[in-house]
């Protein structure tokens, strides 16, 4: 019983039209039907925050948002971030400055979510940073350097 | 996750309307009906998005108290000044839920509707008895691993706890949830198990939650969420207290006091016997402790929760003792 449904998405400033099932989230969109990957599956199910976008500038899980909910939001990801002439988003730069990751899964989710702690006015402290970072995980442990990154990103925003 | 048909709600009667054939659940954040999806738990037919109706998620507050509307994020009523204000318990308990990225997608509404994290109700596929998702097919945390299950409020039915934050703080308040043409109070819309865990609220089939009321109070203002886990972030309570005191003009003789309990009930827990024997005393850390230990009445082990006997009065103990000036 499988209906394609009809829908525009509005994605790093660009408008996407394509056919999907109902249940089809908005990670799958991207990854499988537009094949922008930079944005990653990990648990599929909301606990490690590696699918994290930007829905209307705000943070939010692709994994448990449906592709259909989304149509006439502005929805940013990891290859919205850098600038047309490919220079890096400072938070980008950070990151690599800092080392910031080992094997890299995590990190656009990670770079996403950081983004938008600063714009959210929590990267304050150290201990901000981790409380408002802690629904990225990362399994390599590069926690200390993603800090560290985040903290040299929001001074450099201030 | 099975495939649905999807209907995105013009008005709230539309969605209502649409709500009334069978296997039709609202979606508003999605952070539960989609994770519980994927699970093989939830099984919608047709998911009626109900986030593009406009009205509903305003949050206004006054002398009177405070009305938040159900489409509301968790993270702009967490970060309300007026809210911080009134309800600083309130918005605690939404910050220290969660993650940021769930906070921006899960409304006030939903996050009331949370299931139960019990390990057991998510996994059909290895536990096919679970009275909560079938109902009369038994129960497969009781003699399992119950870590993390309900020492209050069970039966023999079903031990699962009440995830949620939000709700603890509601309940101590006297806050009311707003439905299509009715008002109930988030005590009374919660419902134990019993012998139908399979209903945990009073909402009929098509009810959809429009708004959250909570009366102001002067122990709502001077009021605490205090919440012990296993982690220092982005996990659920082992156990939490909500905590609000207004204290007599001699400053130690206790006027009014709400204490509500989280990850130790299945449902929101008042404790009213705490709040009864503490009325009209002086705070002292014995008296207080003592009359925390009441939290615990009725409370019963299933061996891997007993800890949380323990550890709950001990919370509810710091929360009031932090409202009192006295830790």
């Amino acid at each position: 019983m499988t209906r394609s449904i009809h829908i525009a998405l509005d994605i790093n400033g660009q408008r996407h039209e394509l056919d999907v099932e109902p249940r089809v989230t908005l990670l799958d969109a991207l990854r499988e039907h537009l094949t922008l990957t930079g944005t990653k599956k990990g648990c599929d199910q909301g606990q490690c925050g590696a699918c994290t976008c930007h829905v209307d500038g705000r943070r939010v899980l692709s994994c448990l948002t449906l592709a259909a909910q989304v149509e006439g939001r502005q929805i940013t990801t990891i290859e919205g971030l850098a600038g047309e002439a490919g220079d890096l988003h400072p938070m980008q730069a950070a990151f690599i400055e800092h080392d910031a990751f080992q094997c890299g899964y995590c990190t656009p989710g990670q770079i996403m979510s950081a983004v938008a702690c600063i714009r959210e006015g929590h990267a304050g402290s150290d201990a901000e940073i981790r409380e408002y970072m802690s629904g990225n995980l990362c399994r390599c442990g590069a926690y200390n350097s993603i800090v560290a990154a985040v903290r040299q990103a929001a001074a450099e925003a201030a | 996750m099975r495939d649905f048909s999807y209907i995105r709600a013009a008005s709230a009667s539309q969605a209502g309307s649409a709500a009334q054939q069978s296997g039709a659940m609202f979606l508003a954040g999605g952070t539960t009906l989609l994770d519980l999806a994927k699970c093989g738990v939830s099984e919608p037919e047709t998911v009626i998005d109900i986030t593009h109706l406009s009205g509903m998620s305003g949050i206004t507050v006054d002398t009177a108290g405070a009305r938040i509307g159900a489409l509301a994020r968790m993270s702009e009523v967490a970060d309300h000044g007026d809210i911080q204000a009134a309800f600083p318990a309130v918005s605690q308990s939404l910050s220290l839920a969660a993650s940021a990225q769930l906070r921006n997608m899960a409304t006030i509404g939903g996050n009331l509707l949370q299931r139960t994290r019990c390990s057991y109700f998510r996994d059909p596929g290895a536990f096919p008895a679970c009275n909560k998702r079938n109902p009369g097919s038994g129960c497969a945390a009781i003699g399992g691993i119950t870590r993390n299950h309900a020492v209050l409020g069970a039966s023999e039915a079903c031990i699962a706890s009440y995830p949620g934050d939000l709700a603890v703080a509601l309940v101590a308040f006297d806050a009311v949830v707003e439905l299509d043409g009715r008002k109930v109070a988030v005590d009374d819309f919660f419902l134990a198990p019993s012998n139908t865990p399979d209903r945990e609220t009073v909402l009929q089939r098509g009810e959809m939650i429009t708004a959250i009321t909570i009366p102001a109070s002067a122990a709502a203002v001077n009021s605490t969420y205090i919440k012990v886990r296993d982690r220092q972030s982005y996990e659920f309570a082992a156990a939490s207290a909500a905590v609000g005191l207004e204290l007599e003009a001699d400053g130690k003789t206790v006027r009014d006091i709400r204490v509500a309990l989280g990850g130790v009930a299945t449902k929101p827990w008042r404790a009213r016997s705490v709040e009864q024997a503490l009325i009209g005393k002086a705070l002292d850390a014995d008296t207080v402790e003592k009359a925390s230990r009441l939290a615990m009445e009725g409370a019963v082990s299933h061996g891997g929760n007993h800890y949380k006997i323990e550890l709950a009065p001990r919370v509810v103990t710091r929360a009031i003792l932090k409202m009192g000036g006295l830790a």
